[in-house]
Formats: C-alpha cells, structure tokens, sequence
C-alpha cells in the first residue's frame, strides 16, 4: 500500500526537472521568408481529454535543424523534390504516359492533395494513402511497375506533390467509409507492443517534450513528411519512421504499405488535423 | 585475514554453485509489487550494476532516468523520475520489484519490465524488427538486476 505516495512523490521529482529545459520551443516556421506555417494548432476534436494543443515536430528540433527548414536552399530535402519533378515528366511504362499526361502541371494538379491524404478511394472501396495511390496511377495507368512502398522513388514523389500542399491545414476524414479504418488505426496507436510493452502514446502523447536518452520527444506528427534525415540523409516515408518506431519497441514491426500501418498513418494524420503541411520537413 | 577470505571466497563459490536463479515465471511479488527474495541467491556487485544502467546495450536505464553518480554517462533522459536518494525511498526488495515488473508497483507505467518474458503482443527478435524466433530471455538476468539494485542501493542523498 505505500506504492501510491510514491507514485505522488516521483511525480512530483518529475515534473521540477523535467519541463523547463525540454518543452516545445516558440520559435516560428518561416519557409523562404515569406510563407508563415501553422505549427501549433488547438487539438482536433477527437483528441478531447488526450491533448490540448498539437505541435508539428519542428518544434523539437534544434536550432541548427530548425533552419534547414526555413530556407528552401538550405533545405537537402528540395534536391529530391527536384528529382522526382523530372520524373514527373518522364514517360514510363507500356502506355507511353507520365503523370504529366494525365495530371498537367503538379503546382495546379496537386495543390490540397496532401492535406486530405489518407482518405477514402470510392472505385476500390479502400482507404489509400498517397504512395497505394501513385502505384495505382503507375500500374493501372501508366502500365509500369509498382514502386517498392518506401524505396526513394515513391518518397521522392510524395514530397513533391506534399510539398503543393506546404502551408494549407492537414484536413484527413475520419468519419463516413474510413471511420473502421481510423477507429483500427487508433487502437493501434494506443496498443503496447513489443517486449518494452510501450505504445505509441506512451512516448507521443505521454511524454512529448521530454528526453529519451539523447532524442527530444515530439509529438510524433506526420504533417512533415516526407522527413528528411540527416541522420541518413534520405527522405523518409511515414510507414519507414512508424516502422523504426515499433522496432524500438523490441516488436515485431508491420510491413510498409499494410492494412495496419495505412490505418495507423490516417489516424496519426487525423491527430494533426489543422497543422500546415510541411513536407519536406528536416529531422535529425 | 588469510583465511577469512579465502572462506569468503569459497562461501561464496558455493553460493555460485547452489543458488539456481529464480526463474522470471516463478518470482513471487508481495502485494505492492515487491520481490523480497534474490533472484541470483548472490550478492549484486555495485560497480557491476553501475555500468549496466548505464550502457546502452544493456540496461540503457539512463535513456529514461539520471543519475548524478553516472554523471560521466551522456544524454540521461527524464521520461522516469531523478533516481539520485532512491536507495532513501524503497527497499532493496522494492527495487527489486520496481526492476523485475515495474507495472505491479506503479499500474501502466512506461518502465519496461526487465524480469518478465511472456505477456507481449508482437514480441520482436531484440531490434531487428522481425519476431521472436524462441522463447524471450529477459531484458537482464537474475544477476544482473541483484548487480543494478546493489548499485541503486548506494545512491543515499
Ligand atoms: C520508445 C519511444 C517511442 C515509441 C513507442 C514510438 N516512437 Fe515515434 N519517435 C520516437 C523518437 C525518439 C522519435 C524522434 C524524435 C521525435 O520526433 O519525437 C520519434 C519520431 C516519430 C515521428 C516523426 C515526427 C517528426 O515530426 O519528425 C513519427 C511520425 C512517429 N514517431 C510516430 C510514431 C508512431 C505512430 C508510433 C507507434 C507505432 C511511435 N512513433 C512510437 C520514439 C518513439
Ligand atoms: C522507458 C522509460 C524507462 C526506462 C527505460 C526505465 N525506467 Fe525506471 N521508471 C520510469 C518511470 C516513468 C518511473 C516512474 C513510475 C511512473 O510514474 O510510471 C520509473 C521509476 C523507477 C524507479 C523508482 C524511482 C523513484 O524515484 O522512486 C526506479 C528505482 C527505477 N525506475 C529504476 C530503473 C532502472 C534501474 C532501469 C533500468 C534497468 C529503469 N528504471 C529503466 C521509466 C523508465
């Protein structure tokens, strides 16, 4: 029976250390010095009773990091999202088309696509998110090959057409046909996996803004990606960075592209509803 | 002098040799969730301890807890609370409690269990992302947690 006096006693050793030096920072997300993102928002709806306000991962970045983001020059993401707008243009597969022959110009075609990605596919009775859509376009299209889920080539693409959406508010829906789907995600999000037994809200929603050894928990949002690491300096997909999360939960991770993880990355973008988009966003 | 250590040393050779280890499905936890008896039957070795919370590889304790005493060990985290003057709030058994199945002490806490191999949705082949392709060991063994709570045991304020 002495446990609950401690718990109360460790809280409080908690919190006096804990939040001065690790909160999310006040900083503002300038991009090119002109275009203003919304990097906190007052939480969606849905989020009642689990958070008040969400935060883009910018803002748990270090300085150094943060203005890699600022500047489109500065920005190692932008040489990929240069890539795939050749690829854009290129003609690939028995049809003899690229997504310019269908699609016209990305800047007018795709503005708001991201936004609202995930979300509900009415011809295939699905949820897609915006790489099971590309490899449609290729396949049943273009008459090309699938990209591999989260190989370069498909991320390349997704910041490119993410990044026509820099700016507007993420805007996922999550009732009508996808309501199982984001209902399936959201267990997800709070099911212990793994041998350390720890959720996604045990260290996204629990303890954001606090130290996991040398990493500043964010609020593990996907309005940033694709995210370019500097750690392995590539653009990363959501379904790459949920999997290296799960991964450290001693688990068995989901594979890139599964029913599970589609589910999990509408629900994580839901949680994010009203931040802008920010892709391609610059992560240590 | 002579021949007390070298009683010691054999005691504690015998030791080595009869104290089966308890094994994680057999530690019996009192009501608040602590484990009085030795999971090794051997004493812990402090310095031993030390570098098992502190390394990566191992504990990696300090990725959620610091600890001046390890002050040398970099990038301590705070997801847990300070563990400097631990020794002056629980007992070795609750330590040992604490480390064997945190969750019996505090309920749903994030501390990982590091005496527990069963109970795990999805359980993985360490960090390879893959499946367990065995039974679990636990994340340390009995000796090594007798070793972290000998260690926890001097940190007095
Ligand atoms: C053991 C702790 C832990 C768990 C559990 C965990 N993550 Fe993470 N996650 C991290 C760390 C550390 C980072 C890198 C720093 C940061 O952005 O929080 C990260 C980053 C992320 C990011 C990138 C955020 C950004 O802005 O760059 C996303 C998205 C994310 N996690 C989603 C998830 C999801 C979904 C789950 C559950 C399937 C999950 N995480 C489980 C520790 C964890
Ligand atoms: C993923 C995070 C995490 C890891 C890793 C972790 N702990 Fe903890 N620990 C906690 C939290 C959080 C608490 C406080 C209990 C609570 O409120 O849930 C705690 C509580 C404790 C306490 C009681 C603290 C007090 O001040 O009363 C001790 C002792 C302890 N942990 C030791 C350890 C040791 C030793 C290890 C490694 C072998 C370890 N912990 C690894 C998160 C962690």
């Amino acid at each position: 029976m002495n446990f609950k006096p401690m718990t109360a006693i460790a809280a409080l050793l908690l919190s006096v250390p804990t939040f001065a030096a690790a909160d999310a920072d006040d900083d503002v997300l300038i991009v090119n010095g002109e275009t203003e993102l919304v990097t906190k928002a007052p939480a969606p709806a849905h989020l009642d009773g689990a958070l008040d306000e969400v935060m883009s991962g910018w803002h748990f970045r270090a300085d150094e990091t943060q203005a890699l983001e600022m500047d489109d020059f500065d920005n190692p993401g932008m040489l990929a999202v240069e890539a795939a707008a050749e690829v854009w243009n290129t003609v690939d597969g028995s049809e003899g088309k690229s997504c310019a022959s269908c699609h016209d110009g990305v800047e007018q075609s795709m503005k708001g696509v991201r936004a609202v990605y995930p979300k509900w596919n009415d011809a295939a009775q699905q949820v897609r998110t915006m790489e099971a859509q590309i490899n449609d376009c290729r396949e049943n299209r273009m008459g090309a090959k699938a990209w591999k889920y989260d190989g370069g080539d498909i991320t390349d693409m997704v910041a490119l057409i993410s990044l026509q959406s820099r700016g507007m508010p993420v805007n996922v829906a999550i009732d009508g046909p996808v309501q199982a789907t984001w209902e399936q995600g959201k267990e997800l999000y709070y099911a212990r996996t793994g041998q350390l037994d720890l959720s996604c809200a045990n260290c996204h929603e629990q303890n954001y803004g606090n130290m996991i050894r040398a990493d500043h928990l964010s609020q593990g949002q996907t309005n940033g990606f694709p995210a370019y690491r500097l750690k392995n300096a590539k653009l990363n997909s959501v379904h790459a960075r949920f999997k290296g999360c799960v991964r450290d939960t001693r688990a068995e991770t989901y594979k890139p592209g599964s029913p599970e993880f589609v589910a999990l990355e509408l629900y994580v973008a839901s949680r994010g509803n009203g931040l802008s988009v920010a892709a391609p966003s610059v992560r240590n | 002098m002579r021949l007390s250590t070298l009683t010691l040393a054999a005691t504690l050779a015998a030791g080595a040799a009869f104290a089966n280890p308890v094994a994680p499905a057999d530690v019996v936890f009192t009501e608040d969730g602590a484990v009085e008896q030795s999971l090794s039957g051997m004493a812990g070795n402090p310095e031993e301890g030390a570098k098992i919370m502190g390394s990566k590889q191992l504990g990696n304790c300090v990725a959620c807890h610091s600890i001046s005493a390890l002050a040398d060990v970099p990038f301590q985290g705070n997801v847990g609370p300070m563990l400097d003057g631990v020794a002056d709030r629980w007992t070795a058994a609750e330590l040992r409690g604490i480390l064997s199945n945190a969750k019996l002490t505090y309920d749903g806490t994030v501390m990982p269990a590091y005496y527990k191999v069963d109970g795990f949705t999805r359980p993985g082949n360490a960090y390879t992302g893959k499946a367990a392709d065995g039974p679990l060991d636990p994340l340390l063994s009995a000796q090594q947690i007798e070793d972290v709570i000998a260690f926890l045991g001097t940190l007095k304020e």
